[in-house]
């Protein structure tokens, strides 16, 4: 079992994301996305500055995939996915448009495209897909079953580590909850380094807010699924990024990777975020 | 009838009596689903058998009007065989067209049925020119129907570069998310539209009466509560009231319906092939208020648009319809996003 860490999906300041990847070259991950799947406004980084880091990473022996936005809308959304895919690196396609794009060249099946059986799966194998992470809402039994048609040369990924990214919206709902919308945000979606807890009127945590994007209150946790997942033939398990606030997130990787390595007692740090741990796609009854 | 108009008015069939319903008032085009949870209204008591399904279209064939056939969930693997027998038998019974979104079914269909019309579902989540043209090369799609997320300005620039004919929402329920991109009703129910073609499934939904109000519980989490004598609605989870940023508010939508009526001119002049009623879960006589009060909009709007202005009687029809009496443009009008 490898691991991986997903796309930094939270719009942090420059330096604290230059001292996140930074941190990362030393942790035990074989597998780093960087890039930004939520919104275009977002441009604190340019795409020098991933490259760089991307440098140091692929340095210290990382393999760096570049990911891409999974709702693309404006001629300039599309102009800027044709710079990623020209600068000869490899993309997770996270819409249609970026397979169009990548296609023929190796890519990875981003979680936002909709592979629910085999012909599907086969297809983008046939595209030149080497890696499909699964669909947020599929859990472990129903994983299985597609893992069992993956076409050669192509292996599985799950997202096992974080606030699950549940949907996308033209309408930016960091914005909204302050009064205002997506033209005149002021980048409001920064102030919520882990994204901005919904709750019900009974005060249970439901869902985070992330700019156009609605997450789960809860962070999704398989650390105590690695056999599971090895044993259905998972290859790569996701871990996607938090603030340490949330949780310090190198413990949380030196903890799946104990995991991997058999020890049993592996456990991640408490999480701080409202809505604690959860293992599954779907939410307990009556949480 | 009378002369087919250049903008076509698509509305829904629930049942065999809202078909009739819709080609009786003015559709140009029906779309309907089977009783298989193959479609993105699996609800209990909705959609067609193939015998009804056969009729409908005949009769729909029998006043020159077009029927197309939803069968737009992702298939699973064990779902995979029901999957192509239900584009064979929507081809058998006459369908002029297949509103497919899952690739795999796209390309069943383009090789084993490839003088049928293959339509985009919504549920594919094209919002691009470049998702459209991947699409069209491998599956031959000769029509998207555009998600709710684009500006009117923005649907005119995806019509300018896209070859694939566009149809897009006009009235009913507004999906906020990107559809076929929302896991939402999956994470508190474990069902949702991609997999089994429901949103906050009814029966999911509890009601309960207390001396403060009643609540409103999706498998027990509670999407809203009512005071007293305040106006209860179905709990869409993307409708309900939360507590976010120190207020209990609609965080992500109110109860509110999509209404085009005023923007059908910029609609028309954007290029717009088609216009979608949704509403496969409506009665006969809504579907037959909507079909009646847009037919006559549309072709108030296609004889001078420069000069339309909505009837205030085709906006009191419609107003009507609205979940809470509230209506909107959507993602069509920028401050909304």
């Amino acid at each position: 079992m490898k691991l991986s860490v997903g796309p930094l999906l939270y719009y942090w300041e420059r330096a604290e994301v230059f001292e996140f990847y930074r941190a990362l070259e030393r942790a035990p991950v074989e597998c780093v996305y960087l890039g930004e799947v939520v919104c275009a406004k977002r441009r604190a980084l340019k795409q020098a500055d991933w490259a760089a880091i991307a440098e140091d990473l692929a340095a210290a022996g990382k393999e760096v995939i570049f990911t891409t936005l999974a709702l693309m809308e404006a001629e300039s959304e599309l102009a800027a996915l044709a710079r990623i895919v020209a600068g000869n690196v490899t993309i997770e396609a996270n819409d249609m448009a970026a397979v169009q794009l990548a296609g023929g060249r190796p890519f990875i099946v981003g979680p936002h495209l909709n592979v629910y059986n085999g012909q599907t799966l086969r297809l983008f194998g046939a595209l030149g897909a080497r890696r499909w992470v699964a669909p947020l809402e599929l859990d472990t039994a129903a994983i299985g079953e597609l893992v069992g048609e993956l076409p050669q040369g192509m292996e599985c990924e799950v997202f096992a580590y974080g606030r699950m990214p549940l949907a996308f919206s033209a309408r930016c709902f960091s914005a909204r909850v302050r009064r205002t919308n997506k033209d005149d945000c002021g980048f409001v979606c920064a102030q919520d380094r882990d994204g901005l807890t919904v709750y019900t009127r009974d005060h249970k945590p439901l869902f985070a807010l992330n700019g156009v994007q609605t997450q789960s209150a809860q962070v999704r946790n398989l650390i105590g699924c690695v056999d599971e997942l090895e044993a259905i033939g998972v290859g790569m398990m996701r871990l996607s990024p938090h603030s340490n606030a949330a949780a310090p997130f190198t413990e949380v990787i030196e903890a799946f990777a104990q995991a991997v390595r058999g020890e049993l007692a592996a456990q991640c740090p408490p999480s701080a975020l409202p809505g604690g741990y959860c293992s599954g796609p779907v939410l307990e009854p009556g949480r | 009838m009378a002369e087919r108009a250049a903008i076509e008015l698509v509305c829904p069939a629930g049942s065999l009596p809202a078909l009739h319903a819709a080609v009786d008032n003015g559709a140009d085009a029906v779309y309907l689903g089977f009783r298989d949870g193959m479609n993105a209204r699996n609800f209990p008591g909705l959609n067609f058998t193939a015998a009804d399904a056969r009729s409908g279209i005949e009769y729909a064939h029998g006043h020159g009007v077009r029927a197309f056939v939803a069968l737009n969930v992702y298939p699973r693997p064990t779902r995979w065989a029901a999957a192509t027998a239900a584009v064979d038998a929507a081809v058998a019974a006459g369908a002029d067209a297949l509103i497919l979104a899952d690739a795999g079914l796209l390309g069943y269909a383009a090789e084993k049925h490839p003088e049928v019309n293959r339509h985009l579902s919504v549920q594919a989540s094209a919002s691009n020119w470049r998702a459209l043209e991947f699409y069209r090369e491998r599956f031959g799609i000769r029509r998207a129907v555009l998600p709710r997320v684009l500006s009117v300005v923005q649907v005119q620039r995806v019509i300018e570069r896209s070859a694939v004919e566009i149809e897009v929402f006009g009235f009913g329920s507004l999906c906020i998310m990107v559809e076929g991109r929302c896991a939402l009703s999956a994470h508190v129910t474990g069902e949702s539209p991609n997999t089994h073609g429901v949103c906050s499934p009814a029966h999911a939904v509890r009601w309960q009466e207390l001396p403060s109000g009643r609540q409103a519980r999706l498998n027990g989490v509670l999407i809203d509560e009512f005071a007293p004598g305040e106006a209860a609605g179905y709990p869409t989870l993307c409708k309900g009231r939360f507590e976010a940023h120190g207020s209990i508010m609609h965080a992500l939508e109110e109860p509110t319906s999509l209404n085009v009526l005023e923007i059908l001119p910029q609609l028309l002049a954007a290029g717009v092939r088609a216009i979608k009623v949704e509403g496969r879960q409506r009665s006969p006589a809504y579907v037959a208020q909507v079909t009646r009060a847009l037919r006559a909009a549309l072709d108030l709007c296609q004889r001078d648009p420069a000069g339309y202005r909505p009837r205030l009687a085709h906006a009191a029809a419609l107003e009507r319809l609205t979940e809470g009496h509230s209506q909107t443009l959507g993602a069509y009008s920028r401050p909304w996003q």
